[in-house]
């Protein structure tokens, strides 16, 4: 056959290859690469045990343990509410639903900040919705159930906007051979639509996930932000570099990213997964 | 202009598509490139515009009036492509999209603007699409497309028109249309024509001169006549028509298929050799005796709906025969099925094989 | 995968079911009035919060804090960086959607993966890179102070942390539009003698420039609205490096409520006519994507 000779680029008669993607990697090294490289290098100029302090210490692990714990119950409930609100918006017609639709971008829209004081004060013990839940004894605000809340404003849109083209998919057909065979419709949901659709929950719960982790401006507000006890991770950050303390604020960082890209890489696993079983299936 | 291709070799990745071709289309010739699905026509014809680059290989040229164009940028060679799925600019009008190859030239070789205008008009008049210069690609049908399209390229004056499957994507009826209509487009511009098609009955039709395409190479080249009726290759045989290959042997100056012995002439029959014989369906006729210059067979199918009536036969050593016959004849011998015949060839193409031994 | 926000198919239709796979309506309008529910109290009551509160203490001191000159120099601020952060990435977005929807080259799926860094980083990490990078004790920190140049708090500090937060957003939106409308319009332009600007001027342009407003608005929106980042990079100097959000911040810790609310309300104001601009230009989009020509397979496949 011949020798297979090594192309970096399949020939194209269009012109601007080199210099489009000569610019895109100078401004992607100079800009994101590089700034991103800081955080390994300073990390490493801590010795293991070091790091190994910073990381474990018990204000950074009473912040993980919040962070993650807000940010997967947040992530949950915009599972749950997120997947109704999907299906109501695909399935059903009704007035306002196209109003309704583009409403759920708004967590994309609005600064996290004015998103962060617009829920303090909502939730604060004179708020709105804070001097109903006092009495109870719930209490939302400077709690993680405040954080938590937070989080579901800004993870929403995640599993709505990943559901939704999941739901369009869902062919009518097999759910009219489902009813054909005698299914009800509960039957029919949970044994043929809600399987098609999974995947994409999932994957929108772990995106809702992930940028709950890390999320910063509309939780610092209702936190409260009392060390051990309502400190986020991101903040702990902030805390540290306000003390110097760069090495540590980059191991923290570094430790943050870890967990984000492991979710992301469980993510793109599981989308291979599904798109493997379905070529297999299909 | 005359285009000449020297030695052009392509290649994707593990595939090649081009196999050191070489081809020359004299000025003012329409050349269709034929073949199936994968034999390196698009390629072919996509070099020559310059949309591709061949392979570096040692004597690969591209000459157009012998002067090679292989470092010349597609937009200045010169050249119209027509592509199969129109690539018509979807936001601009069809006026705009006919003046596009006009507009966009430098300043100094810019004509000016009535100018253009008076020269979209004459076009859109030449291609038939009178009164839709305001309309956008999607409000016009496949076949007005086409047009546009073939405007578009003509606009800028090419010496070279390339087609890549013009008429592929539209049905049987705009495509016999415009198979006539591009001929009688060519004979009255004269400009030197190159269209690609896997369709035969297209090539045949519409081309003065085929160029037939196999796995990157040329199988044959010549007008339709002499592709038709003397197929170089079993390919080109197989691709053009339908026809029946016979293997036979050499022996003692004629060539022996079965019970038939046809005289071997000329060139030099080695005895022992192999011949082969293509004759097609129609060239064929049925006779219930064995005269000595028929095949035996036994009749497989009858078909005698159409304009002609068909025959599967399959002889002894179990080859498929197709014959057809007028339907004069098949009433005439009142064939059955299972019946065992001679079919007896009136005409075809005898090909002896040299063995080296 | 880059997938555009716009270019998700179907995001915004109807599927209304008719027969054997209708939901009984006792269920269709409970669903409905849960996720009504839901979303009103999870979205549409923090968003009446900021302008009830902006108006609490009355039009007079709305007005009074939207002028005052902190907050003036705040918004002054998040203009400027928008108008240097929005068109950098604009350029970038479509030098890097060009060479990914165009060309195929080793380690393309690298760089598309890289387009969606931001969003696996948290806001707080991407100023903190750039207080690593330029601030006093950073790698070029010395070099800096040498110079009597100011990054990190100061407005150029800003700047990169707004441009990171925001450089994917137009490329993830051209990348997939481009790759559905295929290079054969190019090449005919190419073919007619035009020139590479001009092919992409007069072809290509044109035929992104819905995905291309889209990517505009979500990365102006971000980029007015980033807080983390910019938090982190700014050093909070009152009238010199603040944008809105943090001048927000910076009243409501002095108990300036109002104030504080009455600012806010302009980006709640932006947020909703982000959303409105976003949804018209959606529809366009998707528009664009269902009516992109399927390059026809290759005759001679390129593996």
């Amino acid at each position: 056959m011949g020798t297979m000779r090594l192309r970096l680029k399949h020939q194209s008669p269009l012109p601007g290859f080199g210099l489009t993607l000569g610019y895109s990697l100078l401004y992607l090294g100079l800009i994101v690469l590089l700034p991103l490289a800081t955080l390994p290098v300073r990390a490493a100029g801590m010795s293991w045990r070091e790091l190994w302090e910073v990381i474990s210490d018990a204000r950074a692990v009473a912040s993980y343990k919040l962070t993650l714990g807000t940010a997967f119950a947040a992530a949950v409930a915009n599972a749950v509410f997120g997947f109704v609100v999907a299906w109501t918006l695909v399935r059903y017609r009704f007035p306002g639903r196209r109003l309704l639709d583009a409403f759920v971008d708004l967590p994309f829209a609005m600064p996290t900040a004015i998103s962060g004081i617009a829920l303090t004060s909502i939730y604060a013990p004179n708020g709105w919705l804070g001097r109903w839940l006092e009495p109870l004894g719930v209490k939302a605000a400077f709690t993680p159930l405040g954080i938590a809340v937070a989080l579901t404003f800004i993870g929403l849109p995640f599993v709505v906007r990943t559901v939704q083209p999941a739901l369009q998919e869902v062919d009518l057909e097999l759910e009219d051979a489902a009813a054909t065979l005698g299914a009800n419709r509960w039957q029919t949901f949970h044994r043929v639509i809600f399987p098609a659709v999974l995947p994409a929950l999932i994957t929108g719960f772990a995106l809702a996930f992930a940028r709950a982790l890390g999320e910063y401006g509309s939780v610092v507000f209702i936190a409260g932000n009392m060390p051990m006890k309502t400190e986020i991770t991101s903040l702990l950050i902030i805390v540290k570099l306000e003390q110097y303390d760069y090495a540590g604020a980059a191991a923290i960082a570094c430790v943050m990213l870890a967990a984000s890209f492991a979710i992301l890489l469980a993510i793109n696993l599981l989308q291979w997964y599904v798109a493997r079983r379905h070529r297999g299936t299909s | 202009m005359s285009i000449e291709v020297r030695h052009i070799s392509k290649r994707f990745g593990r595939f090649d598509a081009l196999r050191s071709v070489s081809l020359r289309v004299p000025d003012g010739e329409l050349v269709a490139l034929l073949g199936p699905s994968g034999c390196g026509k698009t390629t072919l014809l996509r070099i020559i515009a310059g949309l591709e680059t061949p392979d570096p290989a040692a004597g690969s040229q591209i000459l157009f009036d012998d002067r090679d164009v292989a470092r010349t940028d597609a937009g200045r060679r010169g050249v119209g492509f027509v592509f199969q799925h129109y690539a018509l600019f979807r936001h601009m009008t069809v006026f705009e999209n006919i003046a596009f190859g006009l507009r966009v030239r430098p300043r100094r070789l810019r004509p000016p603007e009535e100018h253009i205008r008076a020269r979209v008009d004459e076009l859109v008049r030449l291609v038939q699409i009178e009164g839709m210069d305001r309309r956008f690609p999607d409000q016009l049908s496949g076949g007005q497309r086409q047009r546009v399209a073939l405007a578009r390229a003509l606009a800028v004056e090419p010496r070279v028109l390339l087609l890549d499957e013009p008429f592929g994507a539209l049905d049987a009826k705009v495509r016999q249309d415009l198979r006539r209509w591009l001929r009688r487009l060519h004979d009255e511009i004269r400009a030197t024509t190159v269209f690609v098609t896997h369709d035969q009955e297209e090539a045949l039709e519409v081309a003065d001169r085929i160029v037939v395409m196999n796995h990157g190479r040329i199988e044959q080249e010549g007008t339709p006549d002499e592709v038709f009726h003397s197929p170089a290759s079993e390919f080109v045989m197989q691709f053009i028509g339908n026809v029946n290959l016979f293997h036979g042997r050499i022996d003692a100056g004629k060539a022996i298929f079965g019970s038939l012995a046809l005289p071997a002439s000329a060139a030099q029959p080695t005895a022992g050799g192999g011949a082969r014989l293509l004759v097609r369906p129609h060239d064929l006729d049925i006779s219930r005796q064995d005269t000595g210059n028929g095949i035996p067979a036994r009749i497989v199918r009858l078909q005698s709906a159409g304009p002609v009536a068909k025959l599967e036969l399959e002889s002894d050593d179990g080859q498929p025969i197709k014959v057809e016959l007028p339907h004069s004849r098949f009433r005439e011998l009142e064939l059955t099925n299972d019946e065992r015949v001679f079919v007896v060839p009136s005409g075809g193409r005898l090909v002896l094989e040299d063995y080296a031994i | 995968m880059v997938h555009g926000s716009a270019s998700q198919p179907g995001a915004g239709g109807s599927r209304h079911a008719e027969g054997a796979t209708r939901d009984p309506a006792l269920v269709k309008w409970c669903l409905v009035a849960v996720s009504a529910g839901f979303l009103l109290l999870f979205l549409g009551v923090p968003l009446a919060a900021v302008f009830v509160e902006a108006l609490r203490k009355g039009l007079g001191t709305y007005l009074a804090s939207c002028r005052d000159p902190a907050a003036l120099a705040a918004i002054r601020l998040t203009l400027w960086v928008a108008a240097i952060a929005v068109p950098a990435n604009v350029v970038f977005g479509l030098a890097a959607s060009w060479a990914i929807a165009r060309f195929e080259f080793v380690g393309k799926s690298l760089l598309t993966t890289l387009l969606d860094l931001p969003f696996a980083v948290s806001p707080v990490i991407s100023g903190l890179i750039y207080v690593l990078l330029f601030g006093l004790h950073g790698w070029f920190g010395p070099w800096l102070a040498a110079h009597h140049l100011k990054v990190v708090f100061a407005v150029p500090g800003v700047v990169l942390a707004t441009v990171f937060v925001t450089f994917p957003f137009v490329a993830r939106e051209l990348i997939p539009l481009m790759q559905a409308q295929g290079s054969e319009e190019e090449q005919a332009a190419l073919v007619l003698g035009a020139g590479g600007w001009q092919a992409f001027r007069r072809v290509t342009l044109p035929n992104i420039k819905w995905g291309l407003l889209y990517g505009v608005i979500l990365c102006n929106a971000r980029a007015m609205g980033e807080f983390g980042a910019v938090s982190v990079v700014s050093g909070h100097i009152r009238g010199k490096t603040n944008t809105i959000p943090l001048h927000v911040e910076i009243l409501y810790n002095e108990y300036n409520f109002a104030a504080a609310f009455a600012v806010a309300s302009l980006l709640a104001l932006l947020a909703l006519v982000t959303l409105g601009a976003k949804t018209l230009a959606e529809t366009k989009v998707r528009r664009d994507l269902a009516t992109a020509v399927p390059v026809p397979p290759q005759e001679d496949p390129v593996p």
